[in-house]
């Protein structure tokens, strides 16, 4: 309790810390930019105007740090994201009414015609919010724990329901796990976190997961939830035996112990870098354009460091804009959500992993072309 | 009996009949402006009834299954499937237990604090009792996960060693107890304060002569309280039960907070994701929800809509017969 406590204060402190120093300006003031108060990663100019956005609520703790760094620094920039979730946020963009949209999922076929049609030549997709899905656990005497994906599965199904199941102690020879029933906890509410859980499941474990992939936690299955990431947490804290899963953010603030997760031959524990390598790690998503990022998640790569439980979310925006303000603007701003500073800020605010070097060029290449 | 007197007393003030009189401007305003709140009132009721029906309409026409007797809640996808059998039994049930546990404690302070404490305490525990009212849900729901639930763990343990041949007590006991008995149980601490009002009340209007007579043939207090009291206040303290149940129906965070939900029609009150309530389901599903699930939420809501309009009915009737005997 103290500890946790001890660690929120610790990430508070952390937070102004980085602020102060993001306020503080770079260490390269010299330039032409003395005038705005938190200076913009190098490469990255302020354009003016107004950028509404929307779309998916799982980016919005990150796209409010976004915005108010990035219109701190940039005074003459408004930047609007209304968080309606990813459908409406690709609607609204294929309707004209927003520049930048937001989603958790690539558009199918027909909304990329129409997202097209509006953009008068292509809309893209960005992955710029990467966030790890953690399986924690609470088993008193138990610090550490490999699961592979059948085991997951099996457990989050309740075909696997005592911790000294053979199937748990043969990924873990030297844990003494206790006679005890397995109590699986996943989120009572609707969220993209269960579903791409779930998606990880069925795609690595067709056999021991045999349900539909959706945000929703199957109803078939009687089992303990928590309201949101919280609630979870806190189902988990609160019984012995329990097993869950969670935005990896809650990892580190709770003090909670979280599975290595069986990649291949060997097992994995979550860690930004072993998110963000899934992207590099991934195919391009079937039918995408030329320069278009959307990925296929490979959740079966069997390659070394990978982690395989993420939620992407997207940033869609067009390769050209009629309005030429319009288009330098959400060059200048997206190029700071992919800069370094702009992945560490959604990292602090929102526990996302910062996407790796690769990505990042891929992502600085597609909006070379923007705004000319 | 007393009340029927001010009524005669008021005559002379009127004027006398047949002589028209004069409206002052002021007396017109004031008249309409009450009525048309009076009808704002149940124009406002009618408005709410017709907005759920109508927004509940296109996802009771796309509805593949049976909306009253279907337990499955999946409203989305190609072929949506909801019905609302599970949810009503789940809200029914957590209501009813929360006042089986908040009756008898509400109807012992109520008489405590109008028949056993001095009247100095007793006006301060009135008054604390109605403070409990002014609690925000969310905060009953947060001491409902964070204080109740580890102590009740160990309670329910023994519930199930020593009572599990009952089948509503059967195991496996959950860890942490997420269960509708936990969720019950907060729900009975915030309809307290509701339930402990009206019965107090009613409880103070007991004729004095009545329990003066009992004192008289040699009752002790709790013989007249038993002789006098209780029957006299027996309709009053149903309908504040009445009351307390049409608060618990619809108490939506608490119930979201403490419970882990789940869509079966079961009795087994120690076992977690058996049941859900309606409103709880509302909070959790809704922020997520695409256009057909608000739908199908909505016509949830006006199913939880009619069972709290019916037993607020149910209760106003109970409280207007009861005038009618005593008076």
């Amino acid at each position: 309790m103290k500890l946790s406590k001890y660690g929120k204060f610790a990430g508070v402190a952390l937070a102004g810390a980085l602020a102060l120093s993001a306020c503080g300006g770079d260490p390269e003031p010299a330039g032409g930019g003395s005038a705005s108060p938190a200076a913009l990663p190098e490469g990255v100019e302020c354009a003016p105007g107004t950028l509404n956005a929307g779309g998916a609520t799982s980016q919005e703790l990150a796209m409010n740090a976004w915005r108010s760094a990035y219109q701190s620094a940039c005074p003459d920039a408004t930047v609007n994201y209304d968080p309606t979730g990813s459908g409406a946020g690709r609607t609204n963009f294929a309707d004209g009414a927003i520049a930048l949209a937001g989603s958790d999922a690539v558009m199918d076929a027909e909304e990329q015609a129409a997202a097209d049609e509006r953009c008068g030549g292509q809309a893209v997709h960005l992955p710029l919010y990467i966030s790890p899905i953690a399986v924690i656990f609470n088993l008193e005497g138990v610090d550490e724990l490999n699961l592979s994906p059948e085991v997951i599965a099996g457990i989050f199904n309740q075909e696997i329901t005592n911790w000294n199941d053979e199937a748990i102690a043969a990924d873990n020879p030297d844990a003494e796990l206790p006679d005890l029933e397995i109590t699986p906890v996943n989120r009572s509410d609707e969220s993209g976190t269960t579903e791409n859980f779930v998606a990880y499941l069925s795609a690595v474990a067709p056999d021991a997961w045999p349900h539909e992939v959706s945000g929703d936690w199957p109803s078939e299955l009687s089992s303990q939830s928590g309201q949101g990431s919280a609630g979870v947490v806190t189902t988990v804290q609160g019984g012995n035996g329990t097993i869950g899963y969670v935005d990896a953010s809650q990892v580190a603030a709770n003090d909670l112990s979280s599975a290595r997760v069986g990649v291949g031959e060997e097992f994995v524990e979550f860690s930004p870098e072993a998110a963000a390598a899934i992207v590099d790690s991934s195919p391009a998503a079937e039918g995408v354009a030329e320069g278009d990022l959307a990925i296929e998640l490979d959740y079966t790569t069997e390659e070394a460091g990978v982690y395989p439980i993420v939620l992407i979310s997207y940033e869609i925006i067009c390769t050209s804009y009629e309005n030429a303000e319009e288009g330098a603007l959400v060059q200048s701003f997206v190029s700071y959500l992919a800069s370094e500073d702009g992945q560490q800020v959604a990292a602090t605010e929102a526990g996302s992993a910062p996407i790796s070097e690769t990505t990042r060029e891929n992502v600085m290449a597609v909006l070379e072309g923007l705004g000319a | 009996m007393t009340t029927t007197q001010p009524p005669q007393t008021e005559q002379p003030a009127k004027p006398p009949p047949g002589r028209r009189t004069r409206r002052r401007p002021g007396d017109l305003v004031f008249e309409n402006s009450a009525r048309l709140s009076g009808v704002l009132i149940l124009v406002i009721l009618a408005a709410v009834a017709v907005f759920l029906l109508v927004q509940a309409l296109p996802a009771l026409s796309e509805n593949q299954g049976n909306f009253l007797t279907d337990t499955e809640w999946a409203p989305s996808g190609d072929a949506p499937s909801f019905g609302v059998a599970a949810l009503v039994f789940g809200t029914l049930l957590a209501a009813v237990l929360a006042l089986v546990i908040a009756t008898p404690v509400a109807v012992g302070i109520a008489l405590f604090i109008s028949h056993y404490a001095p009247r100095r305490l007793a006006s301060l525990l009135g008054y604390v009792v109605d403070l409990l009212a002014a609690i925000p849900s969310v905060v009953y729901g947060l001491w409902g996960i964070t204080w109740l639930m580890p102590q009740i763990g160990p309670f329910f343990e023994g519930l199930n060693r020593y009572l599990g041949f009952i089948p509503i007590f059967a195991g496996p006991v959950a860890s942490p107890p997420r269960t509708i008995l936990t969720a019950s149980i907060v729900l009975a601490v915030m309809i307290l304060p509701i339930v402990t009002a009206v019965a107090r009340e009613v409880f103070l209007k007991t004729p004095t002569m009545h329990e003066e007579a009992a004192l008289a043939l040699g009752a002790t207090r709790w013989e007249m309280i038993r002789m006098a009291v209780l029957p006299f206040g027996r309709s009053g303290v149903i309908s504040a039960a009445m009351l307390g149940l049409g608060r618990a129906l619809g108490e939506t965070m608490a119930v979201a907070m403490v419970l882990s939900p789940g869509l079966l029609i079961d009795f087994f009150l120690l076992q977690a994701g058996h049941h859900q309530t309606i409103a709880a389901l509302i909070a959790l599903q809704f922020p997520e929800a695409s256009t057909l699930q608000v739908s199908a939420l909505i016509a949830a809501g006006l199913v939880l809509f009619a069972i709290t309009l019916v037993v607020n009915m149910a209760a106003r009737y109970i409280v207007s017969r009861r005038k009618e005997f005593t008076e």
